[in-house]
Parts: C-alpha cells; structure tokens; sequence
C-alpha cells in the first residue's frame, strides 16, 4: 500500500488541511507521499518538508500552475500516476480546493471517490457524514485505487519536526488547459474564515435587524472569532448569504459555537453540531437550540451581550 | 444557447431525517421530497440567463424513479422548456455512473452549457459537476455565485472559494455548478405550474443507456450520529463566562 496527498497550498505556505489530511494517510499506511504543484514553491516546499509521517515530497514547480486549475492539476496527477503506479490511496483535503478537484482525478481512473472521510477503519472503510452530518454511513470501496477526499477538522495536524526528502519531478510537457484565471479576491475581514475558524459567534433572526449584528462584533474581536448568521437571519436580509451557518450553507465545527437569538431550526444544527462546545443565547426557554447546547442562557440578548463584551 | 439543468429530488430540508432501526438507510417513505435546493438555484440561473436573451431552451434533468416527474415539473414551472426523466428503480446510483448517465444525454442533446447544484443535500457528495466535465473533457466551474456570459460566448464564473472569491473565464460547452450566492430561486406562480403541466417530458430508460451501474462503493450501514451530551442552563453570564473558561477550556 502506498498513499499520494495532494497538497493544498498558495505557493508561500502549506494549507493546514494538507496537514490534517497527511495524518489521516498515516492511520491508512506507513508509507506517505505528498506530491505539491504550483509555481515558485519553494517557501511551501520549505515548510512541508517539516511534516511527520512524511516519506516523501514529490515536486511539479513549473510557470503556468501558479493558480489551482482544477484541468490543469488533474492532468498533471494523472501523468504523474502513469509511471508511478504503486500508490492504492490519493487523499485530498475536502475543502473548496479538493472538492473542485478530486472527483476529476478519480474520474480520469474511472473510480468511485469516497468524498468527506471523517473516520478510516481499515485501507477500505471509511465513515463519512450525509445529510449534513444527520447521518453517519459507513462505506467500503471495492476500487483497486481509492480516491478520497478527508475532512480536515476530523484529523489532527501532523507534527512538524522532520526533514523529507524532496524530489522534482520531471513530467513530459503537458497542455495547459485554456481555462483563464482571472482574478482572486481574498476575504478582506481580520476575522477568521468560518470553515477553519475556532471559535464562532452567530446571530439570529433575534437579532432583529442587521444593525444589530454590532454587538456581536465587540464579542468576536475579543474572541477572535469568525461571524455567522442562521438561514433566517440571512433571509431576513440581515446579513450577507455568505455567513449562513446550516446544512444550505456552512457546516462547521470550532472548538465553541455561541448561537445568539438562533432557535435551532433543524437545517442550523445540522451545520453546527460537531462543535466541541455550543453555547447559546435565547429568551425562549422553550426554544430547541438548548437541547443541542452544552451551557444555555434564557435572557434578552440586548441586555446579555453587551455585558458580556465587557466581561470577556 | 441551450442549457441542460440537473435536478435531484431529495428529502426536503427543512425534515427531519430519521436513521431505519436496521441501519441500512434513511427513511424515506412518506417523508416530503422536494428539489435539491442547490438544484434550485441552478434552474433559476438558467431561467434568468433565457430571460436576459442569452439562453434560447433549457430542459430539465432528473435521474430516478417516476415521482422525479414531480421535481422535473417544479424546473419547468420555474421555467424550463421541457424535461427529460432518466426512469431507474429508484435504487441508489453512485455519481461516477450519475455523470456517465448525464453524458449520455449531454451527447444525444449537446447543450452549451449544463448548470446543477455543487452538492444534493442528501448524500452531500459534491461530484457530479466535476465527474460531468472530466467524462466531457470540457472546462469546469464549481460553486458558482456569478455567472456572467461574454458577447463572444466565453463565461466569466465567480466561485465561492474557501477564503474569499475566485474568478475564472472558461469556454462552452462547459459545467457549472451552484453555490448558494448565485441568485434567489423564485416561487413558481400557480399559471405557471398549471402551464408546466402542458410541458413535455421525454422518458429514458436507464437500463437502455448500456451503462454498468454495478456500485463501487458499498454502504455497510448508516447510524444516526453521536448524541450530544446534555447541557446545563445558566444562571447568568458570569457563570456563562465561567463554564467556558474553566469547565469547557474554550476561551
């Protein structure tokens, strides 16, 4: 057995997923490879070198795969197996990066990806979530060559305390796909993304209106957590679409998850229930996002938050 | 142009899902179906695009058993053309064969563009975009949340990226898939649903595709998730402050 990690990067660093999902190929087998592709790589190679579990670093630097093509990638990944037909497992972090790309890889072996692993049993069974996370189901694929996509918040990150070989491969040239890049548009918030975020505070259609969101931010600064919002909320028109926090829009999974005037529809809790730890805020006792909470607070939530600003 | 939009139906969102006592599945007898709502945002897209002249015919695609009429019938309420149902048992289909069955239409109807949701909300797979391009090795843009089409038919493609926004320019025939910005889908007005009733849908029988749809991936069971442990309600928020300090370690 032998497992290929794609490696998730932006040329300067290493995503943390890719860490998550190089632990996650060390529960399959010993022998761990990670095969990184951009352009100028050297700071990501530099900090990737340092990765536990790691035998191997296999290289693609070249001009032109500066940005995550998903055409460009695969076609890469698969001349690369062609020669190199050993491995059993590629394994992709299943963020926007991997979701976009694995199933094109798996698809040019003509095999069945296994996306969103969140637990591996043995080198053929695998528990991922469906129903956001309603359901667990536990699969076994029958593939010679298993293509999975893992979710980072399930594994660990690896340690950082070793020297990995680099090797840079010499591919045959390949085509570049006519799929342009045009711009990228990095959130301009100082808050943490909510996917990867660690601590989470999200408001509710008990918010009231938008303006109201004001008072959540003092406690997300203090918190340094990202802002999300119920579907309700955002229906409202109170807050952009983007910070829906649900089964429709993001699942997440911080270390604490503060619902504030959120009642607990059941397409909320499916986003949010691997949290460690959900606090909430509501003045309904009766509401059903206390039944999903580890502390509950029964209070106006205009009296409670900024007092609790102040005692953070 | 001519768009081909892929439709599943799925437990509605808004139900909740209940594990069978024999681990083989999820309920779904007697439970309310209606179409994957990332499925939604991919009709209205199409239906704006017609609207906005850009799009001549849009037909509708479902892969299931006969109820999948009644989801195809909501995309052409919406605003579909017609549809066309790829009649199956009902069994389940992995998406390697999902996009295999779509490519067989694709070839027979050869859209410009085919638009479906990111992901169905029931087995949350996020594939058969992707699996669709590579089978048509034709340029791909996943999670969509803008869709602007150029005078010379090349497609500029926002995609909700983790982390902030990306946009590519790709080229038709091409796969886009849906993200939740995109657009608000509209509710069908009710001369609309009784005009719908007039559309065609063409039925296809899987079995005639020659397609194996042998699964590669076997489920051995589905258990409902771990329960959370019970909560306590607090007193205040200094206890509140206190519980996440001391007990939980999380501030």
């Amino acid at each position: 057995m032998k497992v290929l990690v794609i490696v998730e990067h932006n040329n300067k660093t290493i995503k943390p997923s890719t860490f998550s999902t190089i632990t996650a190929g060390s529960q399959i087998c010993d022998d761990v490879n990670a095969l990184i592709i951009g352009h100028k790589l050297q700071g990501a190679v530099d900090e990737l070198k340092k990765a536990d579990n790691l035998k191997k670093i296999l290289l693609i630097d070249k001009e032109g795969l500066d940005n995550p093509i998903a055409e460009n990638l695969s076609s890469h990944i698969i001349e690369f197996l062609k020669d190199n037909d050993q491995y059993t497992h590629i394994l992709t972090p299943s963020s926007t990066f991997g979701k976009n790309l694995s199933p094109k890889i798996a698809t040019k072996l003509d095999v069945q990806q296994i996306s969103d692993i969140i637990k591996i049993f043995d080198p053929d069974t695998f528990e991922r979530p469906i129903y956001a996370g309603n359901a667990i189901a536990k699969v076994k694929s029958t593939e010679k060559m298993k293509v999975l996509t893992v979710r980072p918040t399930c594994f660990e990150l690896c340690g950082l305390s070793s020297e990995v070989e680099v090797e840079n491969l010499n591919l045959k040239n390949i085509d570049l796909s006519s799929v342009s890049f045009v711009a990228y548009d990095e959130s301009k918030s100082d808050r943490p993304e909510l996917t990867s975020a660690k601590v989470i505070i999200s408001g509710g259609r008990g918010m009231q209106n938008g303006d109201n969101f004001k008072l959540l931010e003092g406690i997300a600064d203090k918190l340094g957590a990202a802002m999300g919002a119920s579907r309700a909320a955002v229906d409202a028109g109170f807050v952009p679409n983007d910070w829906q926090v649900g089964q429709t829009g993001k699942i997440v999974a911080p270390d604490l998850y503060v619902a504030v005037g959120i009642s607990g529809a059941i397409q909320h809790i499916a986003g949010i229930k691997d949290s460690k730890v959900i606090a909430s805020i509501n003045k309904d006792e009766e509401a059903p996002i206390f039944k999903f909470s580890d502390y509950g607070l029964v209070a106006d939530l205009f009296q409670i938050l900024p007092e609790l600003e102040k005692k953070l | 142009m001519k768009a081909l939009v892929c439709v599943k139906r799925v437990i509605d969102y808004n139900v909740k899902i209940r594990v069978k006592t024999d681990k083989s599945g999820v309920e779904t007898e007697n439970v309310k179906m209606s179409m994957n709502p990332f499925d939604e945002i991919a009709v209205e897209e199409a239906v704006k695009l017609k609207e906005n002249g850009t799009l001549n015919e849009i037909i509708i695609l479902s892969i299931g058993s006969d109820s999948s009429q009644e989801t195809i019938r909501t995309g052409l309420a919406m605003g579909g053309d017609r549809g066309i149902l790829v009649k199956t048992d009902g069994q389940e289909i992995d998406p390697l064969n999902i996009g295999k069955i779509i490519k067989s239409i694709f070839d027979k109807e050869s859209p410009d563009i085919v638009i479906l949701g990111k992901q169905a909300i029931d087995d949350d797979c996020n594939q058969t975009g992707q699996i669709l391009s590579s089978l048509l090795d034709c340029h791909q843009a996943t999670f969509a949340s803008k869709v602007e089409v150029n005078g010379d038919k090349t497609i500029n493609v926002t995609r909700e990226v983790d982390g902030g926004l990306e946009t590519i320019k790709i080229s038709i025939p091409c796969v886009i898939t849906t993200d939740l910005r995109l657009n608000e889908p509209r509710y069908a007005s009710l001369p609309n649903i009784m005009k719908a009733k007039q559309k065609k849908i063409d039925v296809v029988e899987v079995n005639d595709l020659n397609i194996d749809l042998k699964r590669r991936v076997e489920t051995i069971e589905v258990n409902e998730p771990p329960a959370r442990k019970p909560g306590v309600i607090v007193e205040d928020v200094d206890s509140l402050i206190d519980k996440l300090k001391n007990e939980a370690n999380v501030i």
